[in-house]
């Protein structure tokens, strides 16, 4: 892309296409203001929200200054009700432990509750290579799944399709996966969720293995949390024997009474809902009740580098509740797969780049992916600073320096196709750390102010291809105020 | 009171008329106006792309120069929300990394006492009517560092209120983004344009004939997006309808 | 070296920063939020259930202990409910509509079973009325978490005014952790298309939920 300014990376040009598509841009306007409103509507309906928030933040910092013994503690409490602990430093390991496990179960398939972590993995993909299919069954994952598309937002993966796109792929691809869509099926959205219901409800009822992640653990307890709206949770959660969740570390909190803060501000800050339809909450197996086996897989990859950064540590305090997408304007316009993660939106631009690293070229264009507005900050039930980690993301594109890569410490290199802004910017800096080079550039541009373009090639076509310079005035300001103020002092 | 006037280089350079009524609007309330002529820069646009170290030599030029005053007054919420946002922030960075508490310390005077324009005159000040004149119809975008940054809440809409002649508009989808963004305007250009075209649409959708803002270079941005889709509007800095009287009325 | 060590050594090594001596759990959390969102009595604190629950679609009756039996069958009734399911401990008397064919829960009924069912009638642990949301933990009275899941209707019988709490904190205070628990706030729903909310997907579509008062049998 040629209209780019230097150093010019992927976010921006999968942005491109998205702005260009009508559909998708009507689609992601209509359900962002949707929630939007409903949102600030939720919010204000808790006089303490501050204080929540507050508590929240607190509550997720402290966790992850001692994780460490926060982890054992859980690995204790889940053991001691029952359960199994396994722990995997990156997403091969957890493929590996999962399909292990499913594998020892005898079973081919699975049904899924939608999980952030098993995505990250790509847990599918890797069950489906060794030959056990694994069925989603949000119903937004199972849009998804069934249009061998990607997701495209955390809460609701399907959010880039209309209720129009959902019906075609429902009536063309449900009888590939299992029971075909209904006769005659309308883009009713009460008909759609009808149709998922009778597809995935023979999947739920023969189901021997459930996969999930869990949005809070308890240490103290060793009690997981699933926080869904369909039901397609609890089917996953209690009908199959065995159990396998695989949670980031960072999901812990230290008690049982912290839950009060978060089953409070998650739901009005995702579905903008007092609160959501269902939520599990389990501790180890229980006789009779639910699976006979339960397997824990705390998954590392890359929250372990992400920790060891003092300023970007706080991405991990997220609960997922996709407010700040809602709420961002890129995001709205870019859509979710310019993000290139399963992490759109101003999370995902500080939460990739930190898991993954910024080395790739889409990873090292994500901290860019915002114009810093703070709507991101504002509407964080956790008071994520989303800002800052990006502008502390950018410095390590642009000037490197000390990161955390697999568990070791390495300095980082400044990033390629940075060095004409890098030059610029020591100019710039050199000029502005002399007065009288800027007066000197300011009365170069007056005087020459005529001669000036309207547009401008090369990387300045990238600010005047769609918006005109302003004129250059026939002088500074510090000139008239030298002409009319110029005995006073003030030239310090 | 002294107050010295922060212009910032873009208004500087580009927005001297922003400048100009600063000084006559602050000089009609009684204030003593300086423009220290060793200013340049904030460092925010190297700041916020990621030269923080470019940036803390212009911090410190900052400090230095503005250290001696009793206010300093800055007509951007951007610049200002820069100087006592994130000068703390580099401060403890540089004492983060090792190199002690120099920084910190010569950035912390100039933190409290630096005010947006608004900010300024209603808390330092306590007026909301200025004595301004401006027969227009005018909508109000409020930009994003003056609005989370600073939290400037509604002072920016009490004093237009309060202006004699204008009538104020709301602006729908106010709060949002206008997509400027500093060097997000070049780095995601697409993105940027789209934000900056929504913006217009919703401003010309008011009937208002005037956008004002606390900030030009959003302003900038809305400007030449405006100029480039023929749209009738004009923005207008916020500084410039407060100056506008009757004797002496704004072009 | 064990993935476990690995990890738990990196979780050390990157929280280098954190002194020894940080500051304890209890002093780092601060709980200045409210326990409850308004003081109300009793009554009114059933009232504010009732209309949330409302609010999510759940369906509302009132009754007393004395008509309890009644209003459970004439509810089953008018949903021409052949076939309830009914967890091992729930009050016999609850239970008295003549032509129904109750169906007791007990461990071998496979889910396929459970999908034949027409409606499950329970108890509940706790309400909060705050949210409209019903708590259910397994006791005897409530049964397995797979009956109130299955079925696609569900009558679940809040004690009041003595099962209903006003808020999130109040409930998880008087719940027990090592019981599984399922919180239920109106009928199943989803917001997967466009981001509004739509009722009815994998969970009962239709909850009807019975505000019984001078009910003291025991759960």
């Amino acid at each position: 892309m040629s209209v780019t300014f230097v150093g010019m990376p992927a976010f921006p040009v999968a942005a491109h296409e998205a702005v260009a598509d009508s559909t998708l841009r009507g689609n992601l306007r209509h359900a962002t203001h949707t929630i939007r409103a409903k949102r600030a509507a939720a919010v204000a309906e808790v006089s303490d929200w501050a204080r929540l928030r507050e508590a929240g933040r607190r509550i997720k910092d402290h966790t992850l200054r001692h994780l460490d013994r926060y982890l054992v503690q859980v690995e204790e409490a889940v053991t001691a009700a029952g359960g199994t602990v396994h722990w995997a430093a990156d997403a091969e390991e957890a493929n590996r432990i999962v399909t292990a496990l499913v594998k020892a179960t005898g079973e081919s398939e699975v049904v899924k509750v939608k999980s952030m972590a098993t995505q990250e993995i790509g847990l599918n993909e890797a069950l489906e290579a060794e030959g056990i299919r694994a069925y989603e069954t949000d119903l937004a994952e199972l849009i998804v799944q069934l249009g061998k598309d990607r997701p495209s937002h955390i809460l609701v993966p399907a959010i880039h399709r209309n209720r129009g796109e959902i019906r075609d792929i429902f009536r063309s691809e449900m009888r590939e996966w299992g029971r075909p869509a209904p006769e005659g099926l309308t883009d009713a959205p009460a008909e759609l969720a009808e149709a998922a219901r009778l597809h995935l409800r023979e999947k739920f009822l023969r189901a021997k293995v459930g996969i999930s992640g869990a949005n809070f653990v308890v240490a103290e307890t060793g009690t997981l949390v699933v926080v869904e709206s369909e039901g397609n949770g609890r089917m996953c959660l209690t009908l199959p024997e065995t159990l396998i969740s695989v949670v980031g570390i960072e999901k812990v909190v230290p008690t049982w009474r912290d839950l009060e803060v978060f089953l409070q501000t998650l739901p009005r800050s995702s579905t903008a809902e007092r609160m959501n339809p269902y939520t599990s909450m389990w501790t180890g197996v229980r006789d009779e009740d639910g699976p006979s086996a339960f397997h824990l897989v705390l998954l590392d990859n890359g929250r372990t580098d992400t920790l060891a950064d003092e300023v970007g540590r706080q991405a991990l305090r997220c609960i997922r509740c996709s407010a700040c997408l809602n709420v961002c304007p890129v995001y709205e316009r870019a859509g979710g797969h310019a993000y290139g993660s399963v992490y759109p939106g101003p999370i995902g631009a500080i939460l990739s780049p930190q898991l993954r690293g910024t080395q790739s070229e889409i990873d090292a264009s994500l901290p860019f992916a915002s114009s810093l507005c703070g709507a991101c900050y504002e509407v964080c039930p956790v008071a994520i600073d989303i800002p800052e980690v990006l502008v502390h993301l950018r410095e390590r594109v642009v000037q490197g320096g000390p990161a955390t890569r697999q568990g070791n410490k390495v300095v980082l290199k400044p990033a390629k196709g940075h060095a004409a802004e890098r030059a610029a910017m020591r100019a710039a800096r050199w000029a502005f750390s002399h007065a009288g080079a800027l007066r000197g550039g300011q009365r170069l541009a007056s005087r020459t102010r005529r001669l000036h373009p309207r547009t401008l090639p090369g990387p300045g076509r990238a600010w005047t291809g769609t918006r005109d310079l302003p004129p250059v005035p026939a002088e500074p300001f510090r000139d008239w105020w030298q002409r009319t103020h110029g005995g006073q002092e003030g030239t310090k | 009171m002294r107050v010295a006037l922060f212009l910032t280089c873009v208004n500087d350079t580009l927005y001297p008329d922003t400048g100009r009524a600063v000084v006559r609007l602050l000089t009609r309330l009684g204030v003593e106006v300086d423009f220290p002529l060793g200013q340049t820069c904030c460092g925010q646009a190297h700041y916020n792309t990621g030269y923080r170290h470019e940036a803390e030599p212009l911090a410190r030029r900052f400090a230095e120069v503005f250290g001696g005053y009793e206010a300093i007054v800055t007509p951007s919420g951007s610049c200002g929300a820069m100087v006592r946002e994130q000068y703390p922030r580099m401060g403890g960075r540089a004492r983060a990394e090792g190199r002690g508490n120099t920084l910190e310390r010569v950035l912390a005077p100039v933190v409290p006492k630096t005010y947006e324009l608004t900010e300024f005159l209603v808390d330092v000040l306590g007026v909301t009517d200025v004595g301004a004149y401006y027969p227009h119809r005018v909508t109000y975008h409020p930009t994003c560092h003056g609005l989370r940054g600073l939290g400037l809440g509604d002072r920016p809409r009490r004093l237009l209120q309060a202006v004699r002649g204008l009538e104020l508009v709301e602006l729908p989808g106010a709060e949002e983004c206008c997509g400027f963004g500093g060097t997000f305007a070049v780095k995601n250009p697409d993105v940027s344009a789209a934000m900056g075209a929504d913006k217009v649409r919703n401003a010309e959708s008011t009937g208002a004939g005037v956008l004002c803002a606390g900030d030009n270079s959003c302003l900038m941005h809305i400007g030449g997006t405006m100029s480039r889709l023929g749209s009738g509007m004009r923005p207008v800095h916020i500084a410039e309808i407060l100056a506008s009287t009757e004797e002496e009325p704004a072009v | 070296m064990s993935s476990r060590d690995r990890v738990l050594g990196r979780v050390r090594r990157a929280l280098a920063d954190v002194p020894e001596d940080d500051t304890p759990y209890a002093q780092a959390v601060v709980r200045d939020y409210l326990r409850r969102h308004g003081e109300r009595d009793p009554e009114d604190t059933v009232e504010l259930l009732a209309e949330n629950l409302v609010d999510y679609r759940a369906v509302v009756h009132r009754a007393d202990a004395g008509d309890l039996p009644l209003l459970i069958t004439r509810l089953l009734e008018a949903r021409g409910s052949g076939k309830v399911l009914v967890p091992p401990g729930l009050p016999p008397e609850w239970t008295s509509a003549p032509d129904t064919h109750w169906v007791q829960d007990h461990t071998v009924s496979t889910p396929e079973e459970l999908d034949r069912v027409d409606s499950v009638v329970t108890g509940c642990a706790v309400a909060i009325a705050e949210t409209g949301t019903i708590v259910l933990d397994g006791s005897p009275d409530q049964g397995r978490r797979r009956i109130t899941l299955i079925p696609d209707h569900h009558i679940c019988v809040v004690r009041v005014p003595d099962q209903v709490v006003s808020s999130v904190p109040e409930a998880l205070e008087r719940l027990d952790p090592a019981r599984p628990l399922t919180w239920i706030s109106g009928p199943s729903a989803t917001s997967d298309i466009e981001l509004n909310r739509v009722e009815g997907v994998h969970g009962p579509r239709t909850l009807e939920v019975v505000l019984v008062s001078g009910d003291h049998s025991s759960p």
